[in-house]
């Protein structure tokens, strides 16, 4: 047997009542990658975030390298050769690559000799690990997969022997996540040890060596990946059997609800993201957008909710004309029936700081329901919030708690049920499973579809193809702006992927 | 990418620390007067004493605590939707103009307890005003509030020497000020309530004003937690992106919030105008706009954070005073030292003993941990 690269006995760790790991015994072989699923707020990112150093347990020992390391902090965790690519990226978005990788590790007072120090190591680094970026770059000018890759150098410039990657492909291309993997099986080929926490089974199955198994708090299961697959893992995570696949019936499309002509939009930087799109959603269809992330889905539906202004087109909905060009009110889109899941959450869904329940009426503080004249009824938005809770199994189930405390999966549940719980006409969905456990998605999938029986229109945005492929009725797909072709649900995933880098539809057919 | 804080009981949070705070700031203050050869001892006794030992005293201390509880509000609404109001100073200035503008007219037709409520009105709606211009430009123009309010303070003040000097000033009179208004322009003293502890005023300006500060801040926590554009302004504060989401207009949210700003700062001006000296005089907010900002950072935001932050920065001006007059090497500038120590670990340097006194609860408290909670990584 391999030597164990980290141990972990007995580890225990409580948020006030919820127990969020319990007794957790794992051991990682070292050279090997070792995959981590689970439910949302399992514990998965809590049991990480002791061994990097952000929270201590209340008992148990770590060991790395057999020996018992007490990490404190995560200066002792960098120390001890455990680098960490968290969930959400801890990068300075203005300084350049460089800067990044230095912060915290300078070395000296006077910057420039460290720099060429960390120029010439990155070169080096990129070479070895097949790990190309500008140095000079400044970082929020990178793309998500590159900005990653700048943590990854980061970690392993500091001289990291375990790397922790915390959900490393909800935010990624597919193609960038296939280069993420090689990355990954390149480092094990160096001896280097790698825990990987994710929600797709997938990936587990196609890059992990062994793969441990989280419910409430515990490990339920330690299994080699050769010996099990998808489905028996989503049982164990779950404990119950999972659909992997969604269980629909044709649709009945009725009257177009959304009807879009000739729509144009610019970013901030005057770019055209959006050109010349045209297209409709009916009763009782979903309508999926595919598209590489980028390529101007976001800017639609920002568009269509009338968070950002087109530069020309028009839009109606429900039959009513509304303009885009002027800039419709959200708030006024709301009341006619249309809801707004955003891609992302914790930009535009979500106030962190706020409670969950402060969370729950988000956009729709206004209803008459919650409060008489100017004043807010705390205890009505609690029943909303509780109701919500109760719908979607919001986990911990209070309303009181504060959402930046909410694991990501549970985050985003708090966002569904608020959108879709008003029951809107038509529903605008971004990434609606993004950071999302296998039970949930398949509970996601089920209100989507149920919500399309009921007779409403929804348009999707995914970058994943197989939530598009198998949740879709109709799919349009976007590529630099341009909706390039229409498909539908059993096109296969080829065919969708040329479409997707800009092949022209015919070329694509073939 | 340091260690979160470990998320302490309110006692310890909201008790325990800003107290620890402010004694370390008095022993650095005692060094100070032990450097100039006075018995930092005694200058502890003669400030409590000053400020608390008697009803003139206590008077004088509620006296400034009601300005500043006004300016500490004006600071903190604005906060709450993430805009930094250096301005309450030159708001509260303008202010006294709508009190003028009362109590000029209707002094002597009127009675106070009609001229008060139209007071109030007034030095709301001017303070307003005043803040409305830079509210509107960072809404619309993107000129940050922090520079065109700091400009506006200059200029309420060169436009209120101007009216004092011209307009505002009584023929013959060679004092830059208003005339003093009749009984209808000035607001009762509350001698009643200090008779009823069996004290006296002692000649202190302490007024009914005291009383509007109390319902402000009673007014702001429902506005900021109770109410749907307290909602908005919060989700502003916060998250400007998650704002634009939820259809919150940021234009109007930040008009009205800074307006609201504007017109708390402006109600300070009836404290001094209406209270004490019955005219509007050159410089009236004396520098309060500005404590406003140390008591709104003290007070974190909170109107019940403000009213004792604001009752602390009474007693050092009330206390201050009292000392600086019995102590011959106590100078009134030493006593800005004192509150500029308080400021400065209170406000500035707040974070300093967390950490230590985090890690002494943890300590204490455990193994294994129930009620320990942390703040997730960010
Ligand atoms: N700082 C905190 N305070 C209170 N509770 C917390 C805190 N951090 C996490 N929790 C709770 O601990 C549990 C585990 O959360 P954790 O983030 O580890 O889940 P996870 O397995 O990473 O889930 P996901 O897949 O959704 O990211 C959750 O119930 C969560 O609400
Ligand atoms: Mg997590």
């Amino acid at each position: 047997m391999a030597d164990p690269a980290i141990e972990l006995i007995n580890i225990d760790k409580s948020f006030g009542a919820v127990r969020a790991n319990k007794s957790i015994n794992l051991r990682v072989d070292k050279g090997t990658i070792h995959g981590i699923v689970g439910e949302n707020g399992a514990g998965k990112s809590t049991l990480m975030s002791i061994i990097y150093g952000f929270y201590q347990a209340d008992a148990g020992e770590i060991r790395v390298g057999g020996r018992k390391v007490s990490i404190s902090d995560p200066n002792v965790a960098i120390s001890s050769g455990i680098g960490m690519v968290h969930q959400h990226f801890m990068l300075v978005d203005n300084f350049t690559v460089i800067e990044n990788v230095m912060l915290g590790a300078e070395q000296s007072p006077l910057l420039a000799a460290g720099i060429q120090r960390v120029r010439d190591e990155l070169k080096r680094l990129e070479r070895e690990h097949n790990l190309e970026v500008d140095p000079d770059a400044v970082v929020e000018e990178l793309p998500v997969g590159l900005q990653q890759r700048v943590e990854i150098l980061k970690a392993l410039y500091r001289g990291a022997d375990i790397l922790i990657l915390d959900e490393p492909t909800g935010v990624l291309t597919p193609a960038e996540a296939d280069h993420l993997f090689e990355v990954l099986k390149q480092l094990r080929a160096e001896g280097k040890t790698i825990i990987l926490i994710t929600h797709k089974l997938r990936e587990i199955m196609a890059i992990t060596d062994a793969v441990s198994v989280m419910r409430r708090g515990e490990i339920v299961a330690t299994v080699k990946t050769a010996e099990t697959n998808a489905g028996a893992l989503a049982e164990l995570m779950v404990g119950r059997r999972v659909l992997l696949h969604v269980d629909k019936g044709p649709a009945e499309p009725g009257a177009v609800k959304l009807k879009v002509e000739h729509l144009s939009v610019r970013d901030a930087r005057r770019v055209k993201m959006v050109d010349d799109v045209s297209f409709e959603v009916r009763a009782g269809e979903i309508v999926g957008i595919a598209g590489v992330a980028g390529n101007g889905q976001s800017e639609l539906l920002e568009a269509l909710s009338g968070i950002r202004r087109a530069e020309a087109g028009s839009v109606r909905l429900l039959d009513r004309e509304i303009d885009p060009i002027k800039g419709a009110d959200p708030g006024a889109l709301r009341a006619m029936g249309l809801a707004h899941v955003p891609e992302d959450r914790h930009h535009m869904g979500l106030v962190l700081p706020f409670s969950e329940s402060e969370n729950a009426i988000l956009g729709y503080h206004r209803d008459a329901d919650l409060g008489r004249g100017v004043f807010l009824d705390p205890a009505a938005v609690r029943r909303r919030a509780a109701r919500e809770i109760e719908d979607f199994d919001i986990r911990p189930p209070d309303c009181r708690l504060k959402t930046s405390n909410f694991s990501g999966g549970n985050q985003q549940k708090i966002v569904l049920a608020r959108e879709m719980e008003r029951d809107p006409e038509v529903l605008l969905i971004g990434q609606p499973t993004r950071g999302v456990d296998v039970g949930a998605i398949e509970f996601i999938h089920r209100r989507i579809v149920a919500m399309r029986d009921a007779g409403k229109a929804i348009l999707l945005v995914s970058v994943e193809l197989d939530e598009i492929r198998s949740l879709s009725d109709r799919i349009l797909v976007m590529f630099a702006g341009r909706i390039v072709g229409e498909r539908g649900p059993e096109t296969s995933e080829n065919e969708l992927g040329l479409l997707m880098a800009g092949v022209t539809s015919q070329e694509a057919a073939e | 990418m340091s260690r979160p804080y470990v998320k302490l009981p309110a006692w310890i949070e909201y008790g325990l620390i800003p107290i620890a705070n402010v004694a370390v700031a008095f022993i650095v203050a005692g060094l100070v007067v032990l450097l100039v050869g006075e018995s930092p001892v005694e200058a502890a006794k003669l400030m409590l004493y000053g400020a608390f030992g008697y009803g003139g005293g206590i008077a004088f201390t509620l006296y400034y605590t009601t300005n500043f509880i006004l300016t500490g509000l004006s600071v903190a609404v604005a906060f709450h939707g993430g805009l930094f109001n250096i301005g309450s100073e030159g708001q509260a200035y303008i202010g006294g103009l709508g009190c003028a503008l009362v109590a000029l007219n209707l002094d002597t037709v009127l009675p106070w307890w009609v001229n008060f409520p139209l007071a109030v009105i007034a030095s709301f709606v001017f303070g307003a005003a005043w803040a409305f211009i830079p509210g509107w430009l960072q809404a619309r123009r993107g000129s940050h509030v922090v520079i065109t309010t700091i400009m506006f303070n200059f200029i309420a003040s060169a436009l209120m020497v101007y009216l004092l000097v011209g307009m505002l000033k009584p023929m013959g009179s060679m004092a830059p000020e208003t005339r003093t208004f009749q009984a209808g322009g000035q607001l009762p003293k509350l001698d009643w309530l200090f008779t009823l502890f069996g004290s006296s005023l002692g000649g202190a300006p302490l007024n009914v004003s005291f009383f509007l500060a109390l319902l402000a801040a009673f007014l702001v926590w429902v506005l900021i937690w109770r109410t749907r554009l307290g909602y908005e302004i919060r989700t502003l504060g916060f998250s400007p992106s998650a704002a634009r989401y939820a259809g919150m207009s940021q234009t109007k949210v930040v008009v009205i919030t800074m307006m609201i700003s504007g017109g708390l700062a402006g109600l300070m001006a009836l404290n001094p105008v209406m209270g004490d000296q019955a005219r509007v005089q050159i410089d009236f907010p004396a520098g309060a706009g500005f404590v406003g900002i140390a008591v709104a950072l003290m007070g974190r935001g909170h109107p019940a954070g403000i009213i004792p932050a604001a009752l602390l920065f009474g007693m050092l001006y009330q206390g201050g005073a009292e000392l600086a007059f019995d102590m011959p090497n106590i100078s009134r500038d030493m006593i800005v030292i004192i509150q500029g120590l308080v400021i400065l670990f209170a406000g500035a340097m707040e974070n300093m003993l967390r950490p230590g006194i985090g890690a002494a609860f943890q300590f204490v408290r455990f193994r294994p941990s129930k009620d320990v909670q942390a703040e997730e990584p960010r």
